[in-house]
């Protein structure tokens, strides 16, 4: 079996017409992987055994003739910012280094439960900060289609494992462009759904009104079947959302012709020329399947970038502010006091561009400082929020690119965080609106470099966002 | 300029944050350079504005609260089993009062 291209619904076939068992592909996928890992990164750690039992599980019901799950024996990486009970779950980070977490996220528990089998941990941006997963405390992940190249980041490792072949799925978080813009530079499908969408309990929190767990695929399908299993309300999460589910899956194969489209006039204006033609052949696709097309304006995008780093390191300031030497593994040897042990445990053990976020954020909730920053961005928010509510009242979705260029180069703008912060314009707004958003791939670069295409949609209005997804990916194909 | 080393050395210590003297240097300068961008704020008209702590504040039908029913903790042993100095079902810290 040619593991490095299969979706669910050929390990499925596979599986019933007992051509492989789940155990068998469980191990051949472990074995390349590790295999991989040394030319990519894309993994912290490896869950054999937990991998072998989850499979061993799918097997025995096939053979008792039992439903399996719709995800039956596919093979699962999880960025490593997710709690997994009894499998280090690290972040990235050194301080974390030696955690295992003693429960589950839900999103995990929802795809065991679905006969999903978790394979390993993904590397990623130290607690998720970083738009290119050279902020891994263990390393960069290298873009498996080119090995000089980041994989885009937060959730690198992740994207890398699906575009290489190493999982089927893979989950993600996204606070700021975390899943589509890895999605979009290793030229696999990332969704982030609807803020509320997913439940968040075992998400490690990084900026609370931002964050969400969402897929990564290599098919618009794939991801779909994934978001479908893990959405929902949670008892366990607050903010998540008591809104039916509706079957993605249905919606792939829908009729797109009359549906409104909307390209905001702010976000063509600093692309690269190849990634503008790409996206523009995007649009052009989109057009002839019978999409009407028009130009919209969201005026408040030129300052969603100022507005999301103060939100999201503010959040995140408080948000690790748990990290002090008392709970979580790590403590400083310089403890004397417990002063001492604050700020040496955190001084040694956050990576720079995490002290850079907290100090950041710490600076504009610091008294002075709160209404010109803090409060004002807050308010800004709400613009780009009504921004989005004022074109989805003449549209349907918004196509766009998701990143001005296409994978840099390893090293190209780890010193200068601005230029990186700048980076995250396209994604940002989405995040901060918390509309669903997702990357399908929309072709090469002449170097062979892949670039997404963003498809933006109403709230909790995945389906249109899946049915103008999946056929574009048809259009595509043939 | 917008923030100074002694401010940052300031932040970091609200921050419980110790820092090296060249990452005071480096943080003035790379913290000096975001809150110039952020200026841009400013210039914007938020008059009449509601501040939006978070997405679902206009949708507040689908905030729901979990019913308050008991249900089984993680357990002392568990809960401090990440803890770099547990005893006696507590996480240890250094001393803070001297009897």
């Amino acid at each position: 079996m040619d593991i490095q291209s299969l979706t669910i619904a050929q390990i499925r076939e596979g599986l019933l017409a007992r051509r492989f068992s789940a155990v068998e592909l469980a191990r051949e996928t472990l074995h390349s992987a590790e295999a991989r890992n040394a030319s990519t990164n894309a993994y912290l750690r490896f869950s054999p055994e937990r991998a072998c039992d989850a499979a061993a599980r799918v097997d025995a019901q096939i053979a008792r003739g039992e439903e399996p799950g719709p995800l039956a024996g596919v093979p699962v990486a999880v960025k490593d910012v997710i709690l997994t009970k009894g499998l280090h779950t690290t972040c990235a980070s050194k301080l974390l280094a030696d955690y295992v977490p003693p429960y589950d996220a839900t999103a995990i528990t929802r795809i065991e439960g679905a006969g999903g089998v978790i394979i390993g941990k993904t590397n990623c941006d130290e607690f998720a900060m970083g738009s290119s997963n050279e902020n891994s405390a263990f390393g960069p992940v290298r873009n498996p289609l080119a090995p000089d190249r980041v994989p885009g980041g937060s959730s690198g490792g992740s994207a890398a494992a699906v575009a290489e072949g190493t999982a089927v799925l893979a989950l993600g978080s996204d606070t700021g462009g975390s899943i589509r813009q890895p999605a979009s530079f290793c030229g696999v499908v990332g969704v982030t759904p609807t803020y509320g969408r997913v439940s968040r309990y075992g998400l490690t929190a990084f900026a609370s009104s931002l964050d969400h767990i969402g897929p990564l695929a290599r098919t618009v399908r794939d991801a779909a079947v994934l978001l479908h299993t893990i959405a929902g309300r949670d008892p366990m999460d607050a903010t998540s959302a008591e809104a039916p589910v509706p079957d993605y899956t249905q919606s792939l194969n829908g009729n797109v012709k009359g549906l409104k489209l909307g390209l905001p006039r702010e976000y063509l204006k600093d692309l690269t020329s190849e990634t503008g033609d790409l996206i523009a052949a995007g649009v052009e696709t989109l057009r002839r399947l019978g999409c009407e097309v028009r130009e919209i304006s969201l005026p408040a995008t030129d300052y969603a970038i100022a507005c999301y780093y103060i939100i999201a390191t503010a959040e995140a300031s408080s948000n690790l502010a748990r990290y002090d030497g008392v709970r979580y593994t790590f403590r400083s040897e310089n403890s004397g006091t417990l002063s001492a042990m604050y700020r040496n445990t955190r001084g040694e053990g956050f990576g720079a561009e995490c002290k850079r976020r907290i100090m950041l954020g710490t600076y504009v909730l610091s008294a002075g400082y709160y209404d010109a920053y803090y409060l004002k961005a807050q308010k800004v928010r709400a613009l780009i929020y009504q921004d989005f509510a004022r074109a989805f009242a003449e549209v349907d979705a918004i196509v766009a690119p998701v990143s001005p260029f296409p994978a840099f180069k390893l090293g190209e703008k780890i010193d200068d965080p601005l230029a990186m912060y700048l980076s995250d314009i396209y994604t940002i707004t989405g995040s901060l609106a918390g509309i669903p958003c997702m990357s399908v791939p929309c072709g090469k670069t002449a170097d062979g470099l892949p670039v997404g295409m963003q498809i933006l949609a109403r709230h909790f209005d995945e389906s249109t966002m899946f049915r103008l997804a999946g056929a574009f990916e048809r259009a595509r194909a043939n | 300029m917008k923030i100074t080393e002694k401010e940052v050395g300031y932040v970091a210590e609200l921050a419980n944050l110790s820092l090296t003297d060249e990452e005071v240097h480096r943080f003035q300068a790379d913290l000096d350079e975001i809150l110039g961008h952020v200026e841009r704020l400013k210039g914007v008209d938020t008059a009449g504005v509601e501040p939006m702590a978070q997405v679902l504040y206009a949708a507040a039908d689908t905030v729901t609260w979990r019913a308050d029913r008991e249900r089984p903790p993680l357990g002392t042993d568990l809960a401090l089993a990440n803890a770099p100095q547990p005893g006696d079902g507590y996480f240890k810290v250094p001393k803070v009062i001297e009897r």
